[in-house]
């Protein structure tokens, strides 16, 4: 039986559904990320389950048992708000002995557990101070450790890293890997970003609308979006208007305007004249000066009309002969020189005809 | 360095000096010029003897006896008691009937606040005597109001009370008067409470009243006693509201000064009780600081 089972779960606004339908099982143990623009209902579906909202429609189950009746304060799920919500007129001690307080624990076993959890975020020697005299990453991890102490079901994060910089966000995304491994307890993470999705969890849940658009692990959504919106907002990658010319068994013909003829892998439930997009990642884009024809890729002249040097990598946005336009990456790793190619330069692109999947638009 | 050193101390003044100057001006100097009062004779008829002796046998110079004569007699004390007394009733009262209200207010759609701060201080649009002796109305012995609560009693075997010229009607002149001076202070810090506090509060196991006292309470501390000196401070030396709605016994430090002023005619024992007044005042204001410091460290 899943932790928590979230049944066809509907919320209205108005005229405005927030949440539409949804269904999720997360399993005990898991990391599990809920990833969609601005808007496309995260907080609310977080909402009902800490019990702050309720559903019209739909039922949330936790441990296979109804949550509809229980208040927000009798739910063992805990939450880290975006903001940390910390208690300004409470020391860090004083936070994080907070819920173990409301739970009725005795001060010897409270004082035992705010050692163990200040000690696990590394936050052992800010005990005594407030939480304005706390830089942002510290705020964050009192959040932690106030939403772990009292050791939840499940700890809800919703956006936590949103307010950090870069930095210090990617050092949070390792610890809180380290954290969720180490305390076993179930994360349901919130976020907007697709690379901290893509890197923390275990499982991520792509939403868009109110609706989860697929639900899967982090490289199956990467290499296999189901559609072009998940295409789209993971990662970045070429979209290009086809048509199908010929759905054999085992590949596709399809005819890219701009660009000319193609082949692409094979896809279920496609049929000859059906228009959608070809969706291909820059990193399966080869490009060169040169390339000789090779039977099993589909290749173009073209030139360079610009890229985007990044230090690990380059993208090159290049210009085909036919009009079309397309990105392809090529990883700065060759010894002897900074870059391969100038603006203007005539050069190739490739690419397995293997790659690349073809999307109903 | 030592440029640095001099502009920082320039500023300094700059930034202190007005408030430094304002100060002086209106509370130093008047407070001295009563100090000074305190320690003089009573003229013949009201104001202040001379202090040179201008007429041989004539009490002029400086004294003590108007401090002599404060201690001598225990009803003083009394009445300085009995008003901190009603002060301290009042200042409860008062926030007890304004947190609630506060709390609605600062709960209440954006779009209703201003509306409903506009109700809490429109009775200053009448004329303060006049709502006083509306009271006097209100709790006159024919007042429906009257008659109502000498009705209930009745019911529990209890003879009827007059509720004017009492303690009584004092206590609610007074809470009247200064409910919108705590009301506004505290609306004003809780309207600022971050509402994800509560909902942190609350998910974490919370219930409504530990979120209260827990969250909502020692956070809107400072409002409290913003709210409380507003109210304690004016209904210690109020005379008006013993005078229109107290009985013969609801005499308090401020019928006491006013009548050394403009009834007696002694003004240096007016000054000495006003004085008096004024150390009372910053010994209990000392203290709540100590205690709140204590308290809450911010
Ligand atoms: N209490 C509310 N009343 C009306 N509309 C709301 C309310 N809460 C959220 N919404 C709307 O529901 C949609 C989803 O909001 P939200 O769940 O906060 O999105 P996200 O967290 O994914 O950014 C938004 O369009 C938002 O404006
Ligand atoms: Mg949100």
């Amino acid at each position: 039986m899943a932790l928590l089972e979230i049944r066809n779960v509907t919320r209205r606004f108005g005229d405005l559904v927030a949440v539409d339908n949804v269904s999720i099982n997360i399993e005990a143990g898991e990391f599990f990320t809920l990833l969609g623009p601005s808007g496309c209902g995260k907080t609310t579906l977080l909402r009902m389950i800490a019990g702050f909202d309720l559903p019209d429609g739909g039922q949330i189950l936790l441990d296979g048992k109804d949550l509809a009746g229980t208040p927000p304060e009798k739910r063992p799920i805990h939450t880290v708000f975006q903001s940390y919500a910390l208690f300004p007129h409470m020391t860090v001690t004083g936070n994080v002995s907070f819920p173990l307080k409301m739970a009725g624990k005795s001060p010897d076993e409270i004082a035992v557990k705010v050692k163990e959890v200040l000690d696990l975020v590394h936050l052992s020697d800010k005990g005594e101070s407030f939480p304005h005299e706390l830089s942002g990453g510290q705020k964050q991890r009192v959040a932690l450790a106030r939403g772990l102490v009292n050791r939840p079901r499940l700890l809800m994060l919703d956006e936590p890293l949103g307010a950090l910089d870069a930095k210090l966000r990617e050092e949070m995304q390792i610890e809180l890997i380290t954290l969720q491994r180490d305390v076993g307890i179930t994360f349901v993470f919130v976020t907007h970003s697709q690379a901290e999705a893509l890197a923390l969890s275990h499982r991520i849940a792509v939403m868009n609308a109110g609706r989860i658009e697929q639900m899967d692990e982090p490289s199956k959504i990467y290499s296999f979006p189901v559609n072009r919106f998940v295409a789209d907002f993971i990662g970045r990658i070429n979209i290009l208007q086809a048509e199908v010319l010929e759905a054999a068994p085992d590949h596709l013909r399809i005819r890219i305007p701009g660009m000319g003829e193609v082949r692409a892998p094979a896809k279920t439930g496609a049929a000859r004249g059906q228009k959608g997009v070809l969706a291909l990642r820059p990193e399966q884009v080869r490009i060169a000066a040169k390339i000789d024809d090779v039977a099993d890729e589909n290749h173009f002249p073209g030139k360079v009309r610009d890229f985007l040097y990044v230090g690990d990598i380059t993208t090159y946005i290049v210009d085909l002969n036919n009009g079309a336009r397309i990105e392809a990456l090529l990883p700065n790793s060759a010894t002897g020189r900074a870059k391969f190619f100038e603006i203007g330069d005539a050069v190739k692109v490739a690419w397995p005809k293997d790659a690349g999947l073809f999307l109903n638009d | 360095m030592i440029n640095l050193l001099n502009t920082t101390r320039v500023t300094k003044w700059l930034v202190s000096g007005p408030p430094f100057l304002y100060l002086t001006l209106f509370f130093l100097l008047p407070s001295l010029i009563m100090v000074v009062a305190s320690f003089r004779y009573p003229g013949d008829y009201g104001g202040l003897a001379p202090l040179f002796g201008v007429e041989p046998g004539k009490e002029t110079g400086l004294t003590l006896e108007t401090y002599r004569f404060f201690f001598s007699d225990f009803i003083y004390t009394q009445i300085f008691i009995k008003s901190f007394g009603v002060a301290m009733a009042s200042t409860l009262v008062c926030l007890l009937m304004a947190y609630p209200l506060a709390l609605l207010i600062a709960h209440s759609p954006r779009k209703h606040r201003d509306f409903m701060v506009l109700l809490v201080i429109l009775p200053f649009a009448s004329n303060f005597l006049i709502r006083v002796y509306a009271w006097m109305i209100i709790l006159g012995p024919q007042s429906a109001f009257s008659l109502a609560v000498n009705h209930l009693l009745g019911w529990f075997g209890i003879a009827p009370v007059p509720l004017l010229f009492s303690s009584f009607a004092v206590l609610v002149g007074m809470v009247y008067v200064h409910l919108p001076f705590m009301v506004l202070p505290l609306y004003t810090n809780l309207e600022k409470h971050d509402p994800v506090l509560l909902d942190a509060a609350q998910d974490l196991g919370a219930n409504a009243w530990n979120r209260f006292w827990k969250v909502t309470w020692p956070l809107s501390l400072p409002g409290v006693y913003s709210g409380a000196a507003l109210v304690f401070i004016p209904v210690l030396g109020m005379f008006a509201i013993p005078d229109i709605l107290g009985g013969t016994g609801d005499i308090l430090i401020g019928n006491l000064i006013k009548d050394q002023f403009l009834g007696t005619r002694d003004w240096p024992f007016g000054s000495t009780l006003s004085i008096m007044l004024t150390i009372a005042v910053l010994l209990l204001a000392g203290i709540t600081a100590m205690i709140s410091r204590q308290g809450v460290r911010q």
